[in-house]
């Protein structure tokens, strides 16, 4: 006799708890800290904060611990939690300009002023499992230096002063917020921006890699690529002035592009930008030169139909929390319109053969 | 979960779903655009129908969900478990009981009262979608009323398979102006949705709300000579012996026997506990009978 | 009688290139008005302007209503026009693929139209567009195949089709024979001509090509850089060109 199955309550209990137990592993090995990860795993807590568009690399590494490493489940934790936050205004637009720069690269220029300068950089790193790391030894001592405290300031600002690069618009309108207002297409350059600097990594890259490979190329030279801390400023009106709250860890990236010109204007080098929580180079980057495919409108340029540079494509995919969500939502059960379909199947064959036999009966 | 606020949501956030609801209502069909959080489980998953019933929900209320008609499916469990835990109001598997309804893809068997409300849990709200991927499109082709696209496809479907070939999901027109998409319930749910109660229609990953006020016409798009069906499995309940219920088919062994069940398990278990019975259920009561004699 | 469109001082300018300048003409109901001249004479441009396909920079278009009002389709709203371009209007477009939907079987691209305007019986629906792909000269075998597998002048006539269900009054025809094969063209010219006269259709066709004014339009209009440079009824001015630049064109036209 056919019983119902019940026991759904008691199967997801039962599933957390054996998911707990994994998250734990070995019960022989130390167990992870929260620290630890902050403080080894930062690129990983770096990429957590900007998709989860919340920077705070505690809650971020304790995300990660949660989803036992799974860096979009980590993120979905922060958005999550970054959803029940209290606002209590909005800050400054930081000044990129003033940034404590550890790492400030340039492609364009052998040297300008403040220097090229490396940084912790894995780039010119031989790409050479070193077990030494896993003996897990003691780290040598580094030498030391001086604080760098050298003005550095935009190398697009030197293209500026002859007039070679373009001038971005500047506006005193604060600009809509993505995660408050449902996404309206056509979006303006300030929400294309926020959606891709919370873009899932993965996306963005290969979208700019597609750019790069001839699906509408638009020449990206780095014009400067910099890493460092900025001072968060937020004005107080009940003090009358703005005061610094603390500070951030920003990457951002300016990119010089293939220049634009016509019977009235000179040409003129068009640009991209990306700015990312933490140090996120390689996002950085992408956001920089899909920025600049999805200007294409503006800048007069033809639409070549690549994917980069059609926003519906590129705004409606690149939010790895909505696409994960719906792709493992087919998941759950959907026998009921897999019933009807079944009903209608069976049905249209039924038909379909009904209308085939007349004809071999004819024949015999 | 007591630092949050009741049924989770903050109560800006709350006012701007139910504006968004009122909207919908004053506009029968029409996807009104709102900005969707997120929720502690994931897009695709019901967030969605979530807020909505987080913005809907009284302290007084009490609420039933259902996935696939069942109170018991996992997903459901989650879901009503997340309002226990952050709303604190009263559960129930019963329909006639509950005052609010969050459902995914099936209505209830038993009619709804005006001092109801049901809650759509929606993948995907653009009844033109497939036809055209351009969201700047269909929201121009909805205001504009351009619907000649739709009607195209049903042609399709019978020039080539000799009868319109969706089963769920199917389109329908809104008090004679919105085109709608109803959600993923069966086509044989469509004719409840003129009903007394509110219906809401939640999208949480595309940021749209939708609404039902109650009575409102509901008409499923068809031919003159092709009309709408209503259709099921030509079976009766296994169970309870409903002729009239959507059934869910079971396959019982590994030669492939099948069962047929009520998808409602509340429609099911009320009417077994008035006495009906199905051919299971008889045959298993008649072989229990032979034993004890 | 009083004309189906007055088109008066309509102009639209790129920057400071012109794309066409100070047009004017009426066309009255049954009259076929051709525009032609070479490539960048603003023929293309001065079409999609009065089709509503483009905004001029001044003029108007005004367009005789089915109750006997002219509205200017200029500033007319965007529903409104999209309604006038489903049932009063029809546009048929140089290459058929954009006039077409190319994954819509034959049937339901002639069908749409009726669809739009609220027809509801798929039977009635279906022989209407066999009737039409009849008229067109489409077999009736070939209305439930698409687009894709059909030559280029079967695809230009169910474009024909798609746009003629409805009954319209005025149709634009932008280069209606371009990319054809002669044989093709001639067959093409002799259908329009007849739905043309047995229809009672007002048309305006933009061409390059001087054998298919001759052969459809009554009236003619010469373009040369934006700007119209002779008018006239066609044969006069073919025969009997008075402008420099229309004796050039006529005078180029291969004999053979």
């Amino acid at each position: 006799m056919y019983v119902a199955v019940k026991g759904g309550e008691r199967a997801i209990d039962n599933a957390h708890a054996w998911l707990a137990e994994e998250r734990r592993g070995d019960l022989n090995v130390a167990e992870l800290s929260v620290a630890q990860i902050r403080e080894q795993l930062s690129l990983a807590v770096n990429r957590v904060m900007a998709e989860g568009s919340l920077y705070d690399p505690d809650l971020a590494a304790l995300a990660i611990k949660q989803a036992r490493g799974d860096m979009i489940e980590a993120i979905f934790l922060i958005r999550a939690y970054r959803t029940t936050l209290p606002r209590f205004g909005a800050s400054e637009p930081v000044e990129t300009a003033d940034m404590a720069c550890d790492r400030r690269i340039s492609a364009t220029f052998k040297d300008a002023p403040g220097g090229q300068v490396l940084g912790p950089t894995f780039d010119y790193t031989h790409r050479l499992l070193d077990f030494a790391l896993a003996a897990e030894g003691e780290t040598p001592e580094v030498a030391r230096g001086d604080a760098r405290t050298e003005a550095t300031p935009h190398i697009t600002e030197f293209l500026n002063q002859e007039g070679l690069i373009q001038t971005e618009v500047t506006s005193e309108e604060t600009p809509g917020d993505l995660t408050r207002e449902p996404l309206e297409l056509p979006a303006n350059r300030p929400l294309r921006l926020q959606a891709l600097t919370r873009g899932d990594e993965g996306f963005v890259l290969s979208m700019a890699y597609s750019t790069q490979r001839g699906y509408a190329r638009n020449h990206a030279f780095v014009g400067e690529l910099r890493i460092g801390k900025v001072a968060v400023e937020m004005d107080i009106p009940e003090l009358g002035f703005a005061f610094e709250i603390g500070e951030i860890e920003l990457t951002e990236c300016e990119t010089v592009n293939q220049f634009q010109g016509s019977k009235t204007e000179p040409p003129q080098f068009t640009r991209g930008y990306g700015l990312v929580f933490g140090q996120s180079e390689r996002k950085a980057i992408s956001m920089a030169l899909v920025d600049r495919a999805l200007r294409w409108e503006e800048l007069g340029e033809d639409n070549l139909g690549a994917p980069a540079q059609d926003e519906e494509f590129v705004l409606y995919h690149s939010d790895n929390i909505q696409a994960t969500g719906f792709l493992e939502h087919i998941k759950l059960p959907h026998y009921v319109d897999f019933q009807s379909e079944l009903e209608l199947i069976r049905k249209l064959r039924r038909e379909a053969m009904e209308n085939t036999t007349p004809v071999q009966e004819a024949a015999e | 979960m007591s630092d949050y606020n009741f049924a989770y949501l903050d109560e800006q956030t709350k006012r701007m779903i139910r504006r968004a609801i009122l909207k919908g209502l004053a506009i029968p069909g029409y996807q009104v655009p709102f900005a969707s959080r997120e929720m502690p489980m994931p897009y695709g998953w019901g967030t969605g129908g979530v807020q909505v019933s987080a913005a809907t929900l009284t302290p007084d209320d009490t609420l039933k969900v259902i996935d696939q008609g069942a109170d018991d499916t996992t997903n459901a469990v989650s879901i009503r478990k997340f309002f226990k835990k952050t709303a604190g109001v009263a559960t129930t598997e019963e329909t006639a009981q509950a005052s609010v309804i969050q459902t995914r893809h099936r209505i209830p068997e038993e009619d709804l009262r005006e001092d109801q409300i049901l809650v759509y849990q929606v993948p995907i709200p653009e009844p033109l979608r497939f036809l055209e991927p351009s969201e700047i499109e269909t929201r121009k082709m909805h205001s504009l009323e351009e619907y000649g696209l739709m009607h195209v496809k049903l042609y399709e479907d019978i020039a080539k398979h000799g009868a319109i070939a969706t089963s769920y999901a199917y389109p329908v027109k809104v008090e004679g102006r919105y085109v709608m998409d109803p959600s993923p319930i069966p086509k044989f749910d469509n004719p409840k949705m003129e009903m007394a109660a509110i219906q809401l229609f939640g999208a949480g990953r595309e940021q749209r709300i939708y609404a039902l006020p109650p009575y409102c016409e509901v008409v499923s798009l068809d031919f003159e000579d092709y009309p709408f069906e209503a259709s099921k499995a030509d079976h009766a309940c296994d169970m309870c012996g409903a002729t009239n219920s959507y059934l869910d088919e079971v396959i019982m062994d590994d030669a492939g026997n099948r069962m047929f069940v009520c998808s409602d398990t509340d429609y099911c278990a009320s009417r077994r506990k008035a006495g009906h019975m199905g051919a299971q259920a008889a045959a298993a009561s008649a072989a229990l009978k032979e034993t004890a004699a | 009688m009083t004309p189906l469109l007055k088109v008066e001082n309509i102009s639209k300018f790129y920057g400071r290139r012109i794309g066409c300048k100070d047009v004017n003409f009426d066309l009255y109901p049954g009259e076929v008005m051709g525009i032609v001249g070479e490539s960048g004479s603003g023929k293309s441009t001065l079409l999609n302007c009065l089709a509503g396909n483009l905004d001029p920079d001044t003029g108007e278009v005004l367009f005789e209503m089915r109750d006997g009002t002219m509205r200017d389709t200029v500033t007319m709203s965007e529903p409104e026009r999209r309604m006038l371009s489903r049932t009063d209007w029809a546009f048929v477009h140089q290459h058929a693929r954009d006039g077409l939907r190319m994954n819509v079987s034959a049937g339901g691209n002639v069908g749409e139209r009726l669809m739009a305007v609220g027809a509801r019986h798929y039977g009635n629906i279906r022989d209407e567009a066999i009737d039409w792909l009849g008229r067109v000269e489409i077999n009736e075998t070939r209305v439930d195949d698409r687009p894709t597998q059909f030559s280029g002048g079967m695809q230009q006539r169910l474009q024909i089709a798609r746009n003629l269900v409805t009954g319209p009054r005025l149709v634009f025809m932008d280069e209606p024979t371009g990319g054809l094969d002669v044989s093709v063209q001639a067959r093409l010219l002799d259908l329009l001509r007849g739905l043309v006269r047995e229809m009672g259709l007002s048309a305006i066709i933009v061409t390059h090509d001087l054998a298919v004014v001759r052969l459809l339009a009554n009236r003619l209009m010469v373009m040369k850089d934006g700007h119209v440079v002779e008018t006239g009824l066609t044969d006069q001015v073919l025969d009997d060109p008075q402008h420099a630049y229309t004796q050039l064109l006529v005078s180029s036209v291969l004999q053979v």
